[in-house]
């Protein structure tokens, strides 16, 4: 049996996660975005993963939900609400759902292929062993700088690339389609 | 954390997952299914994260580091690439972009 504070966390996750796909209102979806991702980062500090816990709310709960909330009032296209309820979707996606959860169910409680380790104690700070798990945000930067250098560059490349294609691509275009 | 097993985790981030993909087939609104693919990457990353810290290695984080720099720069564009949309056909909802079709 999982502990309290995993079950709540999870149950804020799952149900966060359940608010953003069946919401009709694409604020109200962005919102259980938010908090789904809010969770994840809690679950990341109750797997020792500090640095990322933070990373996450910092990056995506702040910059990037706040660029969908923008592009979502920018757009303000509530279309899906006016239109009557699509029954026949709905159920296909509650079967799919259903079908997809009790195979995930049953991959990871009953298919016996996981072991049911514990974590064991909280790993030190900073170990010696760079490659080690450690609480500490120093051994991402020693890892990143090390072991990880090429990736590293090829993601600042990336950012790069992105940068100048979203500049170009909301440039106003010279001659409007009629 | 004593009680709390790499199953449990798996569990979480396998529903995640499934949740995701469940809105991505079933919703209509470009940004509904947008957000529901971050939901996605969200999970692979716990997943990760989850066999990082049971395994006792780095590795696992540093991965879920070099995804959300890539999920960042991914969310940029794509809601670039929606807006282009919007301008050009004026809706978001993917029923009705069947320019193609007829």
């Amino acid at each position: 049996m999982p502990d309290g504070l995993f079950i709540f966390f999870a149950a804020l996750t799952l149900g966060a996660a359940s608010l953003l796909v069946l919401s009709r209102n694409a604020v109200t979806s962005a919102m259980g975005m938010i908090l789904t991702l809010v969770g994840v980062a809690a679950d990341f500090f109750l797997l020792d993963a500090y640095f990322l816990g933070v990373l996450q709310v910092l990056v995506y709960a702040g910059a990037v939900m706040v660029l969908f909330l923008f592009i979502i009032m920018l757009l303000s296209d509530s279309g899906e609400s006016s239109t009557a309820y699509p029954w026949k979707q709905a159920t296909l996606g509650l079967a799919i759902f259903f079908f997809l959860a009790a195979g995930v169910f049953w991959l990871f409680l009953w298919s016996g292929a996981l072991p049911h380790t514990a974590a064991g104690a909280t790993p030190p700070e900073l170990s010696a062993n760079p490659g080690e798990f450690t609480t500490s945000a120093k051994s991402f930067g020693r890892l990143l700088y090390t072991k990880y250098l090429l990736p590293l560059q090829i993601s600042g490349f990336l950012l790069l690339v992105a940068l100048v294609g979203v500049v170009s691509l909301s440039k106003e275009p010279k001659n409007e389609v009629p | 954390m004593e009680n709390t097993t790499l199953a449990h985790h798996l569990l979480l981030a396998g529903l995640l997952f499934v949740i995701g993909l469940t809105g991505v087939l079933v919703r209509r609104n470009l940004l509904v299914i947008y957000m529901c693919l971050e939901l996605m990457l969200t999970a692979a990353t716990l997943a990760l994260v989850a066999f990082s810290r049971f395994n006792q290695t780095m590795d696992g984080a540093v991965f879920v580091f070099f995804i959300i720099t890539v999920a960042a720069a991914e969310v940029a564009v794509g809601l670039a690439l929606i807006v282009a949309l919007f301008r050009q056909q004026k809706t978001v909802q993917s029923n009705e972009l069947n320019t193609l079709c007829d």
